[in-house]
């Protein structure tokens, strides 16, 4: 009965019906957008500051930061929700 | 402050179709990146140069996109267990000091002998480095492919058991990806290395994946995954060096990291499904194909400084044109390769898959 339920769990995971992960997509989506948004709708005042050099030099890093997390999130759960994912066959390196 | 104002002023407009130009570059660049650890870069400098963007902002803001971008990929071939978090740092530390050295060697040259001067410096380094390098790696991958072990264990070279039996007393770290300990003294000259290129062509990962695969003993993939933390640890160095210059363009970084996280992903994901020989297949197909690019731009650099017979200007305006589009073409290549071996991965799973399930019926 076990090795049924085992069998039944492979087909569903190689088949796709595992939860897509939408919602995060979409939220992660929804504020990577927004913070383009600001970047380009706000681009004289930022490159004022970023041009400004010294100090000013952990701004755009701080942007850099916070982009790729959020836009890496979104990217991640794109394809996910695409259905590319890594192999299943080897999730690791000897 | 009158290099700041300069600065700033040299952030170019932008518009619609430069924005998906650059996002598209970006993705590409991001494939490529995510599949071998590096190679994206060096198309995305010119890229930006030919929108109008001064060489230095350009260089400064392909830095800036770039820590971002191997960071996430980095973050997502740990996932797969491929990257060396400690070797990564441990080459990153010394390939920073490579880059200082290197953007200093690079002023000298430019003070000596000016712009065109410091282009053929770049230029030979590019055609010497990559023939060697990318022709050693090619052919490395051609034999895996002609004896038909292309799902086998990498062997590790000679050079690696040397290095690997090198007892330095005090120098001595266990690394996961060599499983294996050695001084940490052999890593310094080769972070070095990896640093300078990386200063000088853009692209470290062409001496940092081959001396971590052929020198250590690291398999592709783990030499491959653990260059995107090399890769982050020089470009934040970086970035944040030239940041304190104002040179940054954080628009244009920004929209090339848009499109690049989508690649960097793609390409990780393709890690999973392809023989670690691919690893090397790419490299060296993008590492010669740049070669050629380069190599073209040999005689514009030598007419300019005097060394051969002055060029015409139609012929140096179509030599720059053709050295572009082979510079294009070796990234659209490397992308295509990544995505082709990818999806047979992917069909060949299915099918395997598929049977299975088949013969599980009851």
């Amino acid at each position: 009965m076990s090795y049924i339920i085992r069998r039944q769990e492979m087909a569903n995971n190689y088949g796709g019906t595992r939860k897509k992960p939408i919602g995060g997509m979409i939220l992660f989506g929804i504020v990577s957008f927004a913070l383009y948004a600001v970047l380009l709708v706000k681009q004289d005042m930022v490159n004022e500051y970023v041009g400004l050099g010294g100090l000013y030099a952990f701004f755009p890093i701080l942007i850099a930061f916070i982009i790729s997390y959020v836009h890496g999130s979104f990217t991640g759960k794109f394809w996910t929700a695409l259905g590319i994912e890594a192999s299943k066959r080897k999730k690791e390196v000897k | 402050m009158h290099d700041i104002v300069f600065a700033a002023a040299n952030f170019i407009n932008l518009d619609a179709v430069n924005i998906i130009y650059l996002f598209v570059v970006g993705f590409v660049g991001g494939l490529v990146s995510g599949f071998i650890g590096s190679g994206g870069a060096f198309v995305l400098t010119p890229a930006m140069m030919s929108l109008g963007v001064p060489g230095l902002v350009a260089v400064a803001s392909n830095m800036c996109h770039k820590f971002p971008k191997a960071l996430i990929g980095a973050l997502k071939r740990a996932k797969y267990g491929q990257v060396d978090v400690k070797l990564g740092i441990v080459l990153g530390i010394s390939a920073e000091a490579g880059v200082l050295y290197g953007a200093h060697i690079q002023e000298s040259i430019k003070k000596a002998f000016g712009e065109a001067g410091s282009n053929l410096y770049v230029s030979v380094a590019f055609v010497v480095i990559l023939a060697v390098v990318g022709g050693f790696i090619l052919r490395d991958a051609w034999k895996a492919y002609r004896s038909g072990n292309m799902h086998e264990e990498e062997k590790v070279t000679k050079l690696a058991r040397w290095v690997q039996s090198i007892n330095i007393p005090g120098t001595m770290v266990y690394f996961k990806s060599l499983n294996a300990r050695i001084s940490v003294l052999f890593t310094i000259p080769l972070g070095f290395a990896t640093g300078m290129l990386a200063a000088t062509i853009a692209v470290g990962g062409f001496i940092g994946v081959p001396s971590m695969i052929y020198v250590l003993g690291a398999p592709s993939l783990m030499a491959s995954a653990t260059e995107l933390v090399i890769a982050f640890v020089m470009g934040l160095g970086g970035s944040f060096k030239y940041a304190l210059h104002g040179l940054v363009d954080i628009r244009l970084a920004m929209i090339i990291l848009a499109g690049s996280l989508f690649g960097i992903q793609l390409g990780a994901i393709g890690t999973t499904y392809v023989k670690p020989f691919m690893i090397k297949v790419v490299m060296g197909v993008i590492m010669v194909i740049v070669l050629f690019s380069r190599g073209l731009m040999v005689p514009v650099y030598m007419s300019q400084l005097g060394l051969i017979q002055t060029l015409g200007e139609t012929t140096v305006k179509a030599l720059k044109s053709t050295s572009f589009a082979i510079m294009a073409l070796a990234l659209l290549l490397g992308a295509f390769i990544v995505l082709r071996a990818m999806w047979q991965g992917r069909r060949a799973e299915r099918a395997a898959t598929q049977e299975v399930l088949e013969h599980g019926k009851l």
